[in-house]
């Protein structure tokens, strides 16, 4: 029968998944065995089409192998899809920085980074950045992390300010949109700006997300067939009341998988 | 009747700018949804809610 293992077609006349893997080469101590995206350290039969990604570890696979073990524990079929999509993150603050993370190890296709802006201490409570990035551009320490991450997501930066002036240009080729950013007046501005010019974009935007209130306000909201809002509506961040890594991740984690959501086609909240 | 962010409201019509004003909604921080559909901006002024309407605004509030 045909099967998958390490993203190359085979085939085998192997039953079961550890007799497989012998076959394959690899001994069972020291290789991490996943079967459809399920782990497992069981032995269990295996049938036609099924995808086996045998890892050793401490090894660094080759390049072929690599891409194939990186999207592993994927559900089979979400790989394809999020490797076939592009989706822009505008502002990458504690939303952003975050969000485009969470989208690279989903490992989406393309991800069109946007902030004008560059890091800064006050940043690392909540943002995706290390002390090592303080005064990079933004959108250059964060195409580094990703570059450790899933190397094979394509990274197109733009480090300017969005305003309604350019955003038609700057997202002309983006069908997926996060709104990330920290200025409501700005929230507003792409919000309204691409929903009124771009018939075909969804947005993924986020209000409320400050303080350490609870957890479980945080909600995804869907406003129309193409306008999701995650966040709890109210918390602004304000004088006593900061901006909090685990809301401000909570929200970001909320936002990235209204994404794939909208990439997988399942478009209810 | 016209429902506004999940609440009924019992009359006729109401105008939004009207609705914003009385609940301290700043246009410029607000994205709204009439019946399914984003309403620009520069309709703001001009719109009238109607028996049946269903409305939704959207507030953002700073932070990210």
């Amino acid at each position: 029968m045909k099967i998958k293992i390490n993203g190359k077609k085979t085939e085998t006349n192997q039953s079961t998944l550890f007799s497989a893997a012998a076959e394959f080469g690899c001994n069972k101590p020291n290789t991490v065995a996943i079967i459809n995206g399920f782990q497992t350290s069981k032995d269990v039969d295996i049938k036609e089409n099924d995808e086996i990604v045998l890892i050793e570890k401490g090894k660094m696979p080759d390049k072929d192998e690599f891409e194939a073990m990186l999207s592993a524990r994927h559900t089979p079929k979400v790989y394809e899809a999020a490797k076939n999509s592009r989706v822009a993150v505008a502002g990458l603050g504690g939303l952003g920085s975050n969000i485009a993370l969470m989208l690279a190890r989903t490992g989406i296709g393309t991800l069109h980074l946007i902030d004008f802006d560059v890091v800064e201490p006050s940043n690392l409570n909540r943002q995706q950045y290390m002390i090592r990035h303080l005064g990079m551009n933004k959108t250059d320490a964060l195409k580094e992390q990703i570059m450790q991450i899933n190397p094979y997501v394509n990274v197109i930066c733009d480090c300017k300010k969005v305003d309604d002036k350019n955003c038609a240009e700057l997202f002309k080729n983006d069908e997926i949109v996060c709104e990330a950013f920290d200025n409501p007046e700005a929230k507003a501005m792409l919000v309204n700006n691409l929903l009124e010019n771009k018939s075909d974009v969804f947005i993924v935007a986020a209000s409320g997300m400050a303080g350490y209130e609870k957890s479980n306000s945080i909600t995804t909201k869907k406003i129309t067939d193409r306008f999701y809002v995650c966040g709890d509506g109210t918390n602004e961040a304000k004088q006593g009341r900061g901006l909090m890594s685990p809301r401000v991740t909570i929200c970001a984690a909320h936002q990235a998988n209204a994404v794939l959501r909208i990439i997988l086609k399942e478009f209810d909240v | 009747m016209i429902c506004i962010n999940g609440v009924k409201i019992e009359k006729a019509s109401i105008k939004l700018s009207e609705y914003l004003n009385e609940n301290n909604l700043s246009a410029s921080r607000i994205a709204v949804e009439l019946n399914g559909e984003i309403l620009p901006k520069s309709k703001y002024d001009e719109t009238v809610l109607i028996d049946g309407d269903v409305v939704e605004v959207v507030n953002f509030v700073g932070g990210g």
